[in-house]
């Protein structure tokens, strides 16, 4: 399978859009594959490593942890810039120590941290495995690690590594 | 392709456009929050709120109408909604990481201690190294 498609999920993506942008019909269908096993066939030439995904389970439940937070922290977000400066609110900087390495986790995780208002992901130091965050709304520092290190990276963990 | 939009039923007319008012209302609180915020970090927070129910309900709108319209599924605006948040972080990490190594640099009194410059282990060995 490997020799013939190096990165199934890219080369499914790939026909996935195809199809979604150009419409479902055979000729495109054709299209898409050549174009999706080719465009895996050149990145495998670039040497990047295929994505192991090793519980799949856990994706959707991830997805809908995310799509929560995400809501619920638009509408706290929305709130204060609303008051204005009525409400006293202290944003602040955290460090978070992180276990996870594998660099798509952590691709993932910045994506999840930056799409979330209210949470900026600043610097990483791989060296130290610390993440350093910013919080616009800081009340409980303590708080906040525990959210990353257990609800995010524990399931991060279980996908990838 | 046109539409009329007289030609969209009522059941999708009603949910399109709660997601629309949705969309643009916190699309525009993002931008209000990047004028009247105080400093830099707190801004960069701000325009998030665009790039993710901002957008999600603006695509959500247009899936809805043009699904009603057309009346086959309508689905590629979904794209929109992946880019846009596969690619928020690039911007915003270079903006944030920027301000961050000007403010270390500069020993800005906004940074508390935990954000402040910790050398790299390879850093202390070089250091060693040289002296």
């Amino acid at each position: 399978m490997s020799a013939i498609i190096p990165y199934p999920l890219l080369a499914a993506g790939l026909v996935l859009m195809w199809l979604l942008l150009g419409g479902f019909t055979p000729g495109h269908l054709v299209l898409s594959i050549i174009v999706g096993v080719g465009c895996s066939h050149a990145l495998a030439a670039l040497g990047e490593k295929s994505l192991k995904v090793r519980r799949w389970l856990a994706i959707p439940r991830l997805f809908g942890i995310v799509l929560y937070d995400i809501v619920r922290s638009n509408i706290a977000v929305a709130g204060i810039i609303l008051s204005g400066q009525r409400r006293t609110r202290s944003s602040g900087f955290i460090t978070i120590p992180l276990k996870v390495r594998h660099p798509s986790a952590l691709a993932i995780l910045s994506i999840i941290l930056t799409s979330t208002p209210g949470t900026a992901w600043l610097d990483y130091s791989s060296a130290r495995g610390e993440l350093l965050i910013h919080v616009f709304d800081l009340v409980d520092p303590e708080q906040w690690v525990e959210l990353i290190g257990t609800r995010y990276e524990r399931l991060l963990m279980e996908i990838f590594e | 392709m046109t539409i009329d939009l007289a030609d969209v039923p009522i059941w999708a007319a009603i949910p399109a456009a709660a997601f629309l008012v949705i969309g643009a209302g916190l699309s525009l609180l993002g931008t209000l929050g990047l004028v009247r915020l105080q400093t830099f970090y707190d801004r960069i927070h701000a325009p998030t709120l665009a790039t993710s129910w901002g957008a999600g309900g603006m695509v959500m709108a247009s899936m809805i109408i043009f699904t009603a319209a057309s009346a086959r599924p309508v689905f590629h605006e979904i794209l929109i909604g992946i880019f846009v948040t596969v690619t928020t972080p690039v911007t915003l990490m270079m903006l944030g990481r920027a301000t961050l190594y000007r403010d270390r640099m500069e020993n800005s009194p906004d940074l508390p201690k935990a954000a402040r410059h910790v050398p790299e282990p390879e850093d202390e060995e070089k250091e060693e190294q040289n002296t």
